[in-house]
């Protein structure tokens, strides 16, 4: 990387005058009258700087990548191909500088491959998360039996071997946190959603609607401390030991009920939108019939509203599924199966971070493993998340 | 049969008393949500609040040549082979002097009395020496740092029950306190070196600051911002304006609005497997932050990007190729400008989400106790290649350690992130206010 | 037709007064719709609004079954009174005045249900029938009564909204009888149809007059002649005229009525 430095600098520097000489070339071959010209000199210049520019930062990158693969230090053999690719468009761009050239064409044409190349950041990056996952994932299943990973009910690493790595446990308390977490903000989500959006007056709505999106704005961190010093002692104090249901202020209710207060405004601020998109017309006929405005919500505006809200909810809850700082701060560490909500339980995620932080060993199953998990989390979220953006988006096109 | 108006029959009682509780039901949802957030910031604020005052105590130092400069040639080099061990019982001499000087009586030992002034102490006074080694045989008067449990002490922390049953304080310790605060010697102040202090070692939380936190967070904003606004801004004006509609361009589509919700902690693992792993970037660097979160946010940008380019009439597009623009400069030369105030909000929703998250800067290796604070550049870590750690991050850092005080100081920690997101929301909406324009 | 209505004509101008409007105004804001209305609208009749686009027709049909409190801006003030009883009395409740005053809209608005539940929605609501029986009966009733039986008869169960436009109208027209209300009100009902439809729809408002009073808003001034027995021309939020409808067509008083008719304003 460090070689290539020199002649990247360089070609910064070439393009830089390329841009100068190439705008004096263009006012020279014009003659001093621009009008003669097809394309504008700074056209030219664009042109010129972007041929210079362009192939040769390219190339350094397709050399960097390779480098990595092969495992090498870019010699100065790469050095000379940037620097040629930079000269070369350097001197091509220069010589093409005519009368007739149409340098705005072809300086666009740059910029499109610019924008091109932009836009395909995209795609690599899922295509980045899907490899770097199996890629590690497959290795992890070279050294364990991927038979034992999904259907072990028993997660206990051990670093010096012999670990169980069942992912059911951690499935479990990532379940049972995202149901209570859905339970709680559905119903808060969904009522508070209905009565912005069929009761409020403009004046109480643009006061309550942006109060509740502050809570969206709020980082996941905030809701994980608030989850360890507030919400946990409470629940232990008060509800879990005088009950005799357990002694942990870490617990799957504990994370269930900050992460449902941190769902509210993300079903609220969807199902607003849903629920607006019901045309009046749905609303007059029903009001015009002598329904209540309840009446109406009800048993016209939710059942026509109701494939909409249900991707909503399905967007909660992925949402949900692969949030982190709050069950790693709220839940607890320890993998259990059980039902009883005051109990400490550990999700997913939670294994995640703590599988690939600290010493981490990536020969070893108990590293690798998070990779597994990583993989199982992503699948997860995604069918949730296309299936939910496929039924919004067929509901908004009924109504479109 | 014919019914008066004027009269409620039984059944529309029954369905308007129906209609009351649905509407209470909405109204109480509403009510539930704010309460929560209103017990979330109290909670935050009431716990982290305290963070900004710090507890100092004002001890006239005798810097004496036989302890802090053994050789006698004042020579900072010969000088810092007296390590912050040697400065110790300085420290000890001058409180045990103090104690002497204000006629209080105690039964703590000389050896307590010193545990009062923090471990941090020592090195403040240390760096003073060093860096003006004609204060060698002087005394001078220090304001010093009081220990976590002292500071907790004038705080509400730290009582006198909970003192009797703590190794680290006691009694007599907090009494001798009071009388140093009744004296004017010890005094509660605005603590600036929570903001420019690194972190602090488990036993002095007291010293313990957000310095390293906020300027990686700050290196990781600047990568993002100068890379996830070009890219975003250039690939949503391809899809928007130039993408033909075909399945590729479906594909990209469907894809971007999928990134938007995968879960972060998933960018952790891609950046752990891509930058550190396979490009060998280095573990804990505001670079790697930086890319990570530059993913992350680049579907947020291009959402509101989008948006804020389809909101341009497309008379505006048509004017300019009417005057013989190409496509390309009347989306440089006129769309671009018309949707720059959306473009802008967009991003910085954008980065105040990046500046909030910290589930995959856990995986990068963002969690490292930093005490250095990490430069922009050097020749052998490259551009922000050095070891850091973000605010969030450190947030979450404070909170894995048992001391209380270090409560007070990831609740702090909090509220000062919630005033920067605060600032740049704020700043967003008076954008969108501004700017906004109604086609 | 034109012969049967023009005999009908004759015979309902003695009828008694359903409603009766005194001094309305509303208010959408700051923007004063409609000024001084007075109207008397009989029982038994079919009454036609017309007039310019934005000439409040609507607006002052929407007054006489409180549509207009669902608009946070609007403010009706003024007095309209049904058989004697004035409907903005603090005591009067809008749900139970709506269901005596039923409301047939521009566009046909089938809620997403089935074409039974469509038509059993008032009645379930209101607790119109005691049994299944009962509101198999309203509902076969109302249907019969808006002409869409013998259509509908076999598919019941699938969603209204898979009618076509003549058909939703309809089935709208008999989800609003279906709670057996005094009143009907409609908002340009045939406005959304086409021609055939709207000859249906025009069919089965005539013959609803045996019933109901109907109240109808129209942009077309010869659905206005074709259908009604009184006609209120609106002009800028103003009453400008009321008479029987032949009188209106044929002699108007008002020189702004003459210019609408003969199409020189509108």
């Amino acid at each position: 990387m460090q070689s290539l430095t020199t002649p990247l600098l360089f070609v910064i520097a070439l393009a830089v005058v390329g841009y100068f000489v190439a705008k004096a070339r263009a006012l020279q071959v014009a003659g001093g009258d621009i009008r003669t010209l097809v394309s504008l000199p700074r056209q030219h210049a664009l042109n010129t700087a972007l041929a210079t520019l362009v192939p040769a930062c390219a190339a350094v990158l397709l050399i960097a990548l390779f480098s990595r693969i092969t495992g090498t230090t870019p010699g100065w053999f790469f050095a000379l191909v940037v620097l040629g690719l930079g000269i070369t468009g350097f001197v091509l761009s220069l010589i093409g500088i005519k009368i007739e050239a149409r340098a705005r064409n072809y300086a666009e044409r740059w910029i499109m491959g610019l924008l091109i190349f932009s836009s395909s950041i995209a795609i690599m990056t899922t295509v980045g998360i899907v490899f770097s996952m199996l890629f590690e994932t497959f290795n992890f299943f070279g050294q364990y039996d991927w038979r034992d990973f999904f259907f072990s009910t028993t997660w206990s690493p051990n670093f010096r071997g012999n670990s169980e790595l069942g992912i059911l446990p951690l499935l479990w308390g990532t379940l049972y946190v995202s149901f209570i977490a859905l339970l709680f903000a559905v119903p808060i989500g969904l009522f508070a959603a209905i009565y912005l959006s069929e009761y409020a007056s403009p004046r109480f709505r643009s006061i309550a609607k942006p109060a509740i999106e502050i809570l969206a704005g709020i980082p996941t961190i905030v809701y994980g401390l608030f989850a360890l010093i507030t919400v946990g002692p409470l629940l232990r104090d008060y509800f879990a030991e005088p009950m005799g249901l357990g002694q942990s202020a870490s617990s799957v209710m504990t994370a269930g009920l900050v992460m449902g207060v941190m769902l509210i405004p993300f079903v609220s601020s969807l199902s607003d939108d849903i629920i607006n998109a019901v045309p009046q017309a749905m609303r007059d006929g029903s009001l015009g019939l002598g329904a209540t405005p309840s009446e109406t919500i009800r048993q016209v505006v939710i059942p026509a509203a109701l494939p909409g809200i249900v991707g909503a909810i399905l967007l909660a809850a992925s949402r949900a599924i692969g949030e982190t700082m709050i069950v790693v701060l709220g839940a607890g560490a320890a993998a259990r199966l059980s039902l009883n909500p005051f109990e400490a339980m550990t999700t997913v995620t939670v294994k995640i971070v703590s599988q690939l932080t600290g010493d981490t060993d990536f020969a070893s199953p108990e590293t690798l493993v998070a990779f597994a998990l990583g993989l199982t989390l992503f699948v997860i979220t995604l069918a949730l998340n296309v299936f939910a953006l496929y039924i919004v988006r067929k509901y908004r096109e009924q109504y479109e | 049969m014919k019914s008066s108006l004027l009269v409620s029959d039984a059944r529309t009682t029954k369905r308007n008393k129906a209609e009351a509780r649905f509407k209470a039901f909405g109204l109480g949802a509403i009510a539930v949500a704010m309460l929560a957030l209103v017990i979330l910031l109290t909670s935050v604020i009431g716990n982290g609040a305290s963070s900004f005052q710090q507890t100092y105590i004002t001890l006239p130092v005798e810097l004496s040549a036989d302890r802090v400069d053994k050789k006698g040639n004042r020579d900072p080099v010969e000088m810092a082979k007296t390590t912050t061990i040697g400065y110790a019982p300085v420290l000890r001499d001058a409180i045990v002097a103090e104690v002497a000087r204000l006629g209080l009586t105690t039964e703590l030992s000389d050896k307590d009395l010193a545990e009062m002034i923090s471990k941090e102490a020592a090195a403040t006074v240390r760096d003073r020496v060093l860096g003006n080694p004609d204060l060698v045989g002087q005394t001078v008067t220090f304001d010093l740092l009081a220990s976590g449990r002292i500071d907790g002490f004038f705080k509400g922390r730290v009582t006198m029950e909970s003192a009797a049953l703590d190794g680290n304080t006691s009694p007599d310790a907090l009494m001798i306190a009071q009388a140093f605060a009744d004296a004017g010697v010890m005094d509660t102040k605005f603590n600036w070196s929570f903001f420019t202090n690194p972190d602090a070692s488990v036993q002095r939380p007291e010293a313990a600051g957000l310095g390293v936190a906020i300027l990686g967070s700050l290196y990781m904003m600047l990568v993002v911002l100068f890379l996830a606004l070009p890219i975003g801004v250039a690939s949503s004006i391809y899809l928007e304006e130039f993408a033909p509609k075909n399945r590729i361009t479906d594909v990209i589509e469907v894809n971007i609005s999928n990134l938007a919700a995968v879960p972060s902690i998933v960018y952790g693992i891609l950046g752990l497997a891509i930058f550190i792993n396979f490009m060998e970037f280095n573990q804990s660097s505001p670079l790697v932050g930086g890319l990570v979160l530059t993913l992350m946010t680049l579907p947020t940008i291009i959402i509101s990007t989008r948006a804020a380019l389809k909101s341009v009439p497309p008379s505006i597009r048509d004017a300019a190729l009417g005057v013989g623009a190409s496509k390309m400069q009347s989306v440089f030369h006129h769309v671009l400008p018309l949707a720059a105030p959306g473009i802008l909000t967009g991003t910085i929703i954008g980065l105040a989400q990046a500046l909030g998250e910290t589930a995959p800067l856990l995986l990068i290796g963002m969690v490292a106790f930093v005490r250095e604070y990490p430069a922009a550049y050097t020749p052998e870590a490259g551009l922000f290649g050095e070891a850091s750690t973000a605010l969030p991050v450190q947030v979450f850092n404070w909170t894995q350690r048992s001391d209380p005080a270090f409560v007070e100081r990831a609740s702090g920690a909090i509220i000062t992130l919630l005033v920067f997101l605060l600032i740049m929301n704020a700043v967003a909406i008076y954008l969108r206010r501004r700017f906004e324009r109604r086609w | 037709m034109e012969d049967m209505t023009h005999v009908d004509r004759t015979m309902t101008t003695q009828q008694n007064i359903k409603i009766s409007a005194k001094d309305v105004q509303v208010y959408y804001g700051n923007n004063h719709a409609i000024k001084d209305v007075n109207v008397e609208i009989e029982d038994k009749t079919v009454t036609a609004f017309i007039g310019p686009s934005g000439c409040g027709k609507s607006t002052f049909l929407r007054c006489i079954n409180r549509m207009n409190d669902t608009i946070d801006v609007a403010r009706v003030t003024g007095d309209i009174r049904i058989d004697g009883e004035d409907i903005y009395d603090p005591k009067v409740d809008p749900v139970q005045l709506r269901a005596k005053v039923g409301m047939v809209f521009q566009k046909p608005n089938p809620f997403p249900k089935s074409i039974y539940d469509n038509v059993a929605y008032g009645p379930k609501i209101h607790g119109l029938a005691r049994n299944k029986t009962d509101l198999d009966e309203i509902v076969e009733k109302s249907l019969r009564k808006a002409a869409l039986w013998n259509e509908a008869k076999d598919r019941l169960d699938s969603p209204g909204t898979g009618l076509s436009g003549g058909q939703q109208q309809r089935l709208c027209i008999a989800r609003a009888i279906a709670t057996a209300p005094e009143v009907l009100l409609m908002d340009e009902p045939c406005s959304a149809l086409d021609p055939i439809a709207t000859a249906q729809v025009e069919e089965l408002i005539d013959e609803l007059r045996q019933s109901f009073s109907v109240v109808i808003v129209t942009h077309s001034m010869q659905q206005a002649a074709r259908v009604s027995q009184k006609t209120a021309f609106f002009h800028l939020g103003n009453l400008v005229e009321y008479d029987d409808t032949d009188k209106i067509f044929t002699n108007p008083q008002d020189p702004r009525t003459e210019s609408y008719i003969s199409g020189r304003i509108g």
